[in-house]
This record gives structure tokens, sequence and C-alpha cells, in this order.
């Protein structure tokens, strides 16, 4: 059924040259959708696990609350979202916020639980506030976590955005889908290596922020 | 919006909807029957591996690797490479990359739960004259169980979750009510379609971590929550 005929290559720099207008769009849909979902995500996770940090009744719940919609497929999730949200970009984003929501709620409460209570004792005991030791002691502590949670965050809603094909906002999965639809190996193969390439560039570049963000976790004494 | 929510209730509701080759129940045999051979072949790759490279200690680069890999590498690519080889459409794509996708859970938490074991513990099999396989086999496996049970669960809650893309290159299972729905713009279906997915996903997280719950033996139990990651829980020695 495949490569009878006309050659078909998994990988063609003809293909990516001839076509970089619409790769460059859906690449740029791509990156656009992943960077608003996480910046989105993060401004409500942040609060929201603060909330759990300072209330830990509320701790359980929320966390509780993430495992179960966490479960919901992607697609699954697109389709109960599209009926209201009509066909389109908004769909996917809120999909895709909610996904990394929960990733990073839960990264964000733990890096804050995992806070040494030495620490923060002596940070009450010098006459600090509830809020200037969350501010300036156990969230600074907490960012190696809340880092690792982003990094991960970003990672999954890369690969993520693909399945907004089902919605026609896919990024780079519209390139996928179109290649497949059309047996077009090298657009299939293409879109895919560069949704990894975007997954590798911002998991690196948040790592390389994040260690110039915590610089005493590199000359600290423990790892 | 009322509006599909009714839709999606009558829809659900309809006789016609739960009989026949495409009807609800036969569906959702179908989505299990595909995600249960995804998980077994998965398991069948990743726990022996896992079991092998937790117990000689190697391996841990490996293990990250392959997760971060999985993590990055979207599924959906995946299933349409597949789709589109000598594999072709229909079930096989997607049982493959779903398959494909579950082995790191499984690995890395089989190599963890094996790693987590306590060194004192291990020390003392091999003190009392077992061999390194037995030591496996007897102490250091059924200590690693709850770790192992809790990458089973989460693979075959993954597992479930992606088998409804085969709707995307004519497979079967519930996704096609979906993309079906969406095509058409039936809206109803489509939600419908969702929540049967979704519901089918949170049922087998239920029954799965009850399963779990009853299967391990008493002294074995967390205190707390069940599949707490890391610190596995010694149990006492008789």
């Amino acid at each position: 059924m495949t490569s009878t005929a006309p050659a078909n290559p998994w990988l063609s720099w003809d293909y990516v040259q001839t076509n970089w207008a619409d790769i460059s769009e859906a690449l740029s849909q791509h990156i656009s959708l992943t960077i608003q979902a996480v910046v989105i995500a993060f401004a409500i996770a942040l609060p929201l696990a603060m909330l759990a940090h300072s209330r830990p009744r509320l701790a359980g719940p929320i966390l509780g609350v993430s495992g179960v919609l966490y479960t919901i497929p992607s697609l699954a999730l697109f389709a109960i979202l599209a009926p209201f949200t009509g066909i389109g970009r908004t769909t996917v984003l809120i999909g895709l916020v909610a996904y990394a929501l929960l990733v990073l709620v839960r990264n964000i409460l733990v890096g804050l639980q995992g806070v040494d209570p030495e620490v923060t004792d002596a940070a009450r005991g010098l006459g600090y506030g509830p809020a200037r030791v969350l501010w300036t002691v156990e969230l600074p502590t907490a960012l190696p976590a809340i880092v690792v949670g982003l990094r991960l965050a970003t990672v999954t809603t890369v690969a993520l955005v693909t399945i907004g094909v089902v919605v026609g906002f896919g990024g780079l999965g519209q390139l996928m889908f179109r290649g497949f639809s059309s047996d077009y190996h090298a657009e299939v193969m293409t879109a895919t290596l560069l949704c990894l390439a975007i997954a590798l560039v911002a998991d690196l570049l948040l790592a390389v922020a994040g260690r110039l963000a915590t610089p005493w976790v590199r000359t600290g004494s423990a790892a | 919006m009322n509006d599909i929510l009714a839709q999606a209730f009558v829809w659900l509701n309809d006789p016609l909807n739960w009989q026949g080759p495409n009807g609800i129940p036969v569906r959702t045999l179908e989505h299990l029957t595909m995600s249960g051979l995804a998980v077994l072949l998965a398991t069948v790759i990743a726990l022996p591996l896992g079991i092998w490279l937790g117990h000689r200690g190697r391996g841990g680069a490996f293990t990250v690797v392959a997760a971060n890999t999985s993590r990055a590498l979207p599924t959906f690519a995946l299933l349409l490479i597949f789709a589109s080889t000598a594999i072709g459409i229909g079930d096989r794509p997607v049982v493959l990359a779903a398959a494909i996708f579950a082995i790191p859970v499984i690995l890395t938490n089989t190599y963890a739960g094996l790693r987590d074991v306590d060194a004192d513990v291990r020390e003392a099999a091999r003190g009392m004259g077992m061999s390194g396989r037995r030591s496996l086999a007897l102490v250091e496996i059924p200590l690693a169980l709850p770790l192992i049970g809790a990458g089973l669960r989460t693979a075959v809650v993954q597992v479930i979750a992606t088998v409804p893309l085969a709707a995307l290159v004519g497979g079967g299972g519930l996704g096609p009510y979906i993309v079906t729905g969406l095509a058409t713009r039936r809206f109803g279906e489509v939600l419908a379609g969702g929540l049967l997915v979704a519901g089918l996903c949170l049922l087998a997280e239920g029954v799965l971590a009850v399963g779990q719950h009853v299967l391990t033996p008493r002294p074995m139990r967390p205190a707390r929550t069940a599949s707490r990651r890391k610190r596995a829980t010694v149990p006492a020695l008789p």
C-alpha cells in the first residue's frame, strides 16, 4: 500500500523548504498555545497552591480533585468542552490550562510542603509575619520544585497541543493529521520532530532559567 | 448550553444507542479489549525489564530517558506514524502506540520499587543464605509490589485514555462517538462520548485502587493514602 510507485520518504528537506510558510504557521500556533496555556495555568496554580498550603485542610480536596480531573482523557475533555466553547482555539486553550494547572498545583504544593519547618520557624522567630514567610522564605526555597513543575507542565503541554486537532486547532498536530490523511510521510515526520524539538528547547530554557534563579542550589552544601 | 446537555441526555437514553454493533456496550467492550491488549503488551516488556534493572541496580539513567522521551513525544504523532506504515489503520496502531507509552510508566515504577527496597532487608536475605534470585522472588519483589501496582494502575488508566484516539485512524472503541459527533456537529453525542470515556477512566481507576488495596496483605498497606510515591513501607517482620 505504501511506498510503491512514487518515493514517499519520511525525511525530506525539500518538503520543509517548499512548505515553510505552512510549517512556520503551525509552529507559531503550537508555541503560542503552549506559552499561553502554561502562563495562565501558572497564574492560577500559584495562588491555589499557596492557599492549599496556608490552609492545610484544603490541601486534600485540592489535590484530590486535581487527581480525579487528571485521569480524564484529553480527547474526552475537548469533547466535553467543545459543545460549550465551540470549535477552535478557546477550547484547546481551556483544556491545556486544565492539565497544566493540575501538574503545577501539585508540584508547587509539594515544594512548599518540603520546606524545612525549622527554616520557617527561624523566620517566624525573627519576627516575620505569615505573608512575609511565604514570600521571602517558603516560595524561594520551593523554587527548585516549582521549576520542575513548570518544566513538566510545559513538556506535557507541548505534546498535548497535538490532540487539539479534533477541534481544528492542534498546531503541529494539524500538519501531522493532514500528512497522515494524504499519506505524505515527510509532513508527519517533520511535524513530529518539530514537536520534539519544541519540547526539548523549552525544557532546556526552563532548566537554565531555573538554575539562574536559584544560584544557592549550586553553591549550597548538599545537592 | 442546557440544550446540549439535554441532547447528550437524550442520546444516552436512546435505546438504539445501546444495541447493535455500534451500541455503547459493544463499543465499551471493544475499548476495554484494546486497552487490555495494550497493557498486556507493555507489561510483558516493561515488568521483567524493570525487575531485572532494579535488582541489578543498573539502568537508572535509561529509565529516566525513557520516561522523559515518552513525555515529550506526542502519542498522536506516534499513532499517525504507525498508521501510515505497514501496521495499517484501524485498531492495531493504537494498541501499539498505547503500549509503547505505557512501557515507561510500568518500567520506572517497577525500577523504583525494587531500588527502594531497604538495603538492610536485602542484606538480611543474603545473610539468611538466600541466593540472589531467591531474595528477588521472596523478598524484593513482594516489597516492591505497592509501587509496581501503582505503575500498572497508572498505565491502565493512561491506556484507556489514549485508546479514543483510535477514532482518528479508523479504529473502534468509544472514540468514534466523539470524532463523528464533532465532524457532524452533533454536540450532544460528543458530550455523551466524552462523558463515557471519562467515566470509564474514573471507574477503572477506582476499581483498580480498591483491588490493589484488597490484594495487599494487611501489614503492607500504607498507613494513609494508597500508593504514596517513595517510602515503600517495610512490614514488621514476624
